[in-house]
């Protein structure tokens, strides 16, 4: 599919993303100018808080966003998932340069124009009001401008807690190595970020007493330019202005960040909402984030596998049965989260240790052992999930003794291409990954069973089970639903084929008639 | 000396044993001075002497270490410094004019700032630019960065008799002008001073200066008052501070 044929047939998807970001963007700057530009006048008339606010606010800024974000999860009323903790991240991105930038402006403005606005018997807030700010304007403007074209970029981080934006075309063409989606997601965030820079830095021009060569612009005028600014700007604040329905069968369901997360995710929220359910759809996201948000109830159902609650979650050393994992998982997310854990949906995924087709024929690879003598010679690369849990990297490496030349973290889903376009010569996949067979691609076997068992299944808190009766009689429809070459096909039928995910699930819902 | 007539009302500015100080130095010490109604007096004396401190311990910009000074009446303390303040004139080098204000705005500041009428104020502005020389129809509108240092001057002057207030303070006001200009302004400045019987005290460094425009000279030396004289009595003083003053005069070949 050409890039031009992707824009028009995600034409209003695209729209809504871009929609969602501007808002994300705007609101967030909104909030940081009410904050920071009062704060910054505070700082320029006590001396003392300068250094200190200012250093927060330089820590503040060089905080990695998306361990920002995780930080946020937890906490109450700013916290959780969704749009408000994107826009308290933003706004904590943009404090600074607008508390730095009004500091500034305030201080520069000529020693003798303050003291003789004071002489003339100006109080302290005409000063500030007709002399101090309108001078230092066209600076306050330049640290908004520089807030507003962070703020587009950090704004794609933002997916990652579910709070949408063109960050969720990013990263599913990450994960889903698809450039249509990709250049979308960047080139649309990139124009934003041109066009804000743009319009601001017209205002900007408006503001600076340099540029002023006659009567024509008063400051009133200047204002009012800037006041279009943003309501141009604020215009698709609009459209994203309705709520959502709320009632007592709204089921709000999450997903990890990968294609098969999702497209499980999307199968409860079709059928719970062919039972008449409101559903919110929090997809795709990172690391643990789905279970926090479940815990504290931002969530009501995520999908998840019994390996990696036992071990990632419950920090249990791995064991091999898969029934007794299935067995202490419910027993202890019961008891800890009151989280109820579905039947198993009828096939594992567990971690694939893939090597190139090629490769395994040539050096005659069946399993994992076979490989470990090419491990000095060979370089592997890791997703950031196998390298730091405890069923992951480190106790692999010793099961099998692999001392490989050199170890790559890196985005899981790039580990394919990565492999076979022979940056790397080793990877850990999923086994429903359906990228295996059409790269080429040779699962190595588990000759020693050291992975954990991971069954999927659904993670759901008791008191929506309680809430909304119907998802009871969904999750025991799915029990044993789907084997594992099912869910190969359709995790191919998305990665592979470039379906929408939503598609994919109707079919299958109707071609099992649930 | 000759014009003890008309001084019924208290002296405009008095200053009672006044001394400013910062931690670790003494800017002005035991200055004792009074100011009468309708004098210019100026303030001579080279740099970091202690003349402007003094200029802006009248409005108040500062307030005394010790001592007190006394305007209409009222220590500075006293004051509502805002009152104060809308009561005197002040004028800087270059004007301190407002860069974003035209000049009509500028000019009208004070009495914006006392909630006159925008028709009164408007008016009062007309007036005060004639009065300095600069046509309104041309200058109202213009910002103070498209006039030149000399007219930037004289929308300072007009902007700090805008409301009328008895006092007018001025430092260093021509002192960024060059030489021919200087000197017209000067001579302008004094011929207003009169005409409009305003109390002024003028800072500067420029002896000259001083004798074309004092009623009364006086004389700055490390945050001291050395001597306060008429013009023609100063020439006449052999205060060798003085006549280091006076001395500069002669090398220039100076017409004063």
């Amino acid at each position: 599919m050409s890039f031009w044929q992707f824009l028009q047939a995600n034409w209003p998807e695209l729209l809504l993303l871009v929609r969602q970001h501007i808002v994300l963007v705007f609101v967030a700057i909104l909030v940081a100018v009410i904050i920071g530009v009062p704060a910054g006048i505070l700082l320029t008339r006590y001396r003392s808080l300068r250094g200190p606010v200012l250093g927060i606010a330089n820590v503040m800024q060089t905080i990695p966003s998306l361990a920002l974000f995780g930080f946020l999860i937890p906490l109450p009323f700013i916290g959780g998932i969704g749009t408000r903790t994107a826009l308290v991240a933003l706004v904590v991105y943009s404090l600074l340069p607008i508390i730095r930038n009004t500091v500034t402006g305030i201080l520069n403005v000529d020693p003798n124009v303050r003291e003789a606005a004071v002489a003339m018997g100006m109080t302290s807030g005409q000063v500030l009001r007709q002399v101090e700010l309108p001078l230092a304007m066209g600076v306050i403007v330049t640290g908004i401008r520089v807030a507003t074209v962070i703020a587009v970029g950090v704004t794609t981080i933002a997916a990652a807690v579910g709070a949408g934006g063109l960050g969720v075309y990013i990263f599913r063409g990450l994960r889903q190595y698809d450039n249509n989606l990709l250049l979308a997601g960047a080139v649309s965030a990139a124009l934003l970020a041109l066009a804000a820079d743009f319009l601001l830095g017209l205002v900007e021009k408006q503001f600076s007493v340099d540029a002023k060569r006659s009567a024509q612009s008063s400051f009133g005028r200047k204002l009012a330019l800037a006041a279009a600014v943003v309501l141009v700007i604020g215009g698709g604040a609009v459209w994203l202005g309705r709520s959502k329905p709320a009632g007592t069968s709204h089921i709000a369901i999450g997903s990890k960040d990968f294609t098969e997360s999702a497209l499980l995710a999307e199968i409860v929220a079709q059928m719970l909402e062919a039972r008449g359910v409101s559903v919110e759809r929090r997809f795709e996201l990172g690391g643990n984030l789905p279970h926090e948000a479940l815990v504290v109830g931002t969530l009501d159902l995520y999908p998840e596998y019994t390996g990696t609650s036992f071990t990632a979650i419950l920090h249990h050393a791995p064991i091999t049965d898969p029934r007794a994992v299935y067995t202490l998982v419910k027993q202890e997310y019961a008891e800890k989260f009151k989280v109820e854990v579905s039947p198993s949906l009828g096939f594992e995924n567990t971690f694939a240790i893939l090597v190139r087709g090629d490769d395994a024929r040539r050096l005659n690879l069946k399993t994992i052992s076979d490989a470990a003598p090419q491990s000095p010679r060979w370089q592997a690369g890791f997703g950031q999930d196998f390298m730091s849990r405890a069923d992951g990297y480190p106790g692999f490496s010793k099961a099998y003794g692999l001392k490989f030349a050199e170890v790559r973290e890196m985005d899981l889903s790039l580990t394919y291409i990565a492999l076979s376009s022979r940056q790397v010569d080793l990877i850990a996949g999923n086994s429903t990954e359906g990228r295996i067979a059409t790269l080429d691609l040779f699962q190595l076997a588990d000759d020693r069973h050291y992975f954990p068992p991971y069954e999927a299944v659904y993670l759901v808190r008791q008191d929506s089970l309680t809430r909304v009766p119907a998802l009871a009689e969904v999750l025991a429809k799915l029990a044993n639903a789907i084997s594992t070459d099912e869910m190969r096909r359709l995790n191919y039928e998305i990665d592979g084929n470039k379906r929408d995910p939503k598609e994919v699930v109707k079919e299958w819902l109707g071609s099992r008639g649930f | 000396m000759d014009h003890k007539e008309a001084q019924k009302a208290p002296p405009l500015v008095q200053f009672h044993n006044v001394s400013y100080s910062l931690p670790n130095t003494t800017i002005i010490s035991d200055l004792n001075l009074t100011v009468e109604r309708g004098e210019t007096l100026v303030l001579l004396g080279e740099s970091g002497c202690g003349k402007t401190t003094t200029l802006k311990l009248v409005n108040r910009l500062l307030t005394p270490t010790s001592g007190e000074v006394v305007v209409e009446g009222k220590a500075t303390t006293a004051w509502d410094p805002i009152q104060l303040r809308r009561r005197i004139g002040y004028v800087i080098q270059e004007g301190g004019l407002f860069p974003h204000f035209t000049i009509a705005r500028n000019v009208g500041l004070v009495p914006s700032l006392s909630n006159w009428d925008d028709a009164r104020t408007s008016e009062r502005v007309r007036e005060m630019l004639n009065l300095v020389g600069l046509d309104p129809n041309r200058f109202a509108e213009r910002y103070p960065r498209e006039l030149s240092g000399g007219q930037r001057q004289r929308v300072g002057v007009a902007r700090a008799l805008a409301a009328d207030p008895p006092l007018l303070l001025l430092d260093e006001p021509f002192g960024a002008l060059d030489p021919l200009t200087r000197a017209s302004l000067q001579r302008e400045f004094a011929e207003l001073a009169a005409r409009l019987g305003k109390t002024a005290i003028l800072v500067t460094h420029d002896v000259r200066e001083a004798l074309i425009l004092a009623r009364r000279i006086g004389l700055m030396h490390k945050g001291q008052l050395l001597l306060l004289e008429t013009p023609e009595r100063f020439r006449a003083s052999d205060h060798p501070q003085a006549r280091a003053y006076l001395d500069t005069l002669n090398v220039n070949g100076g017409s004063a």
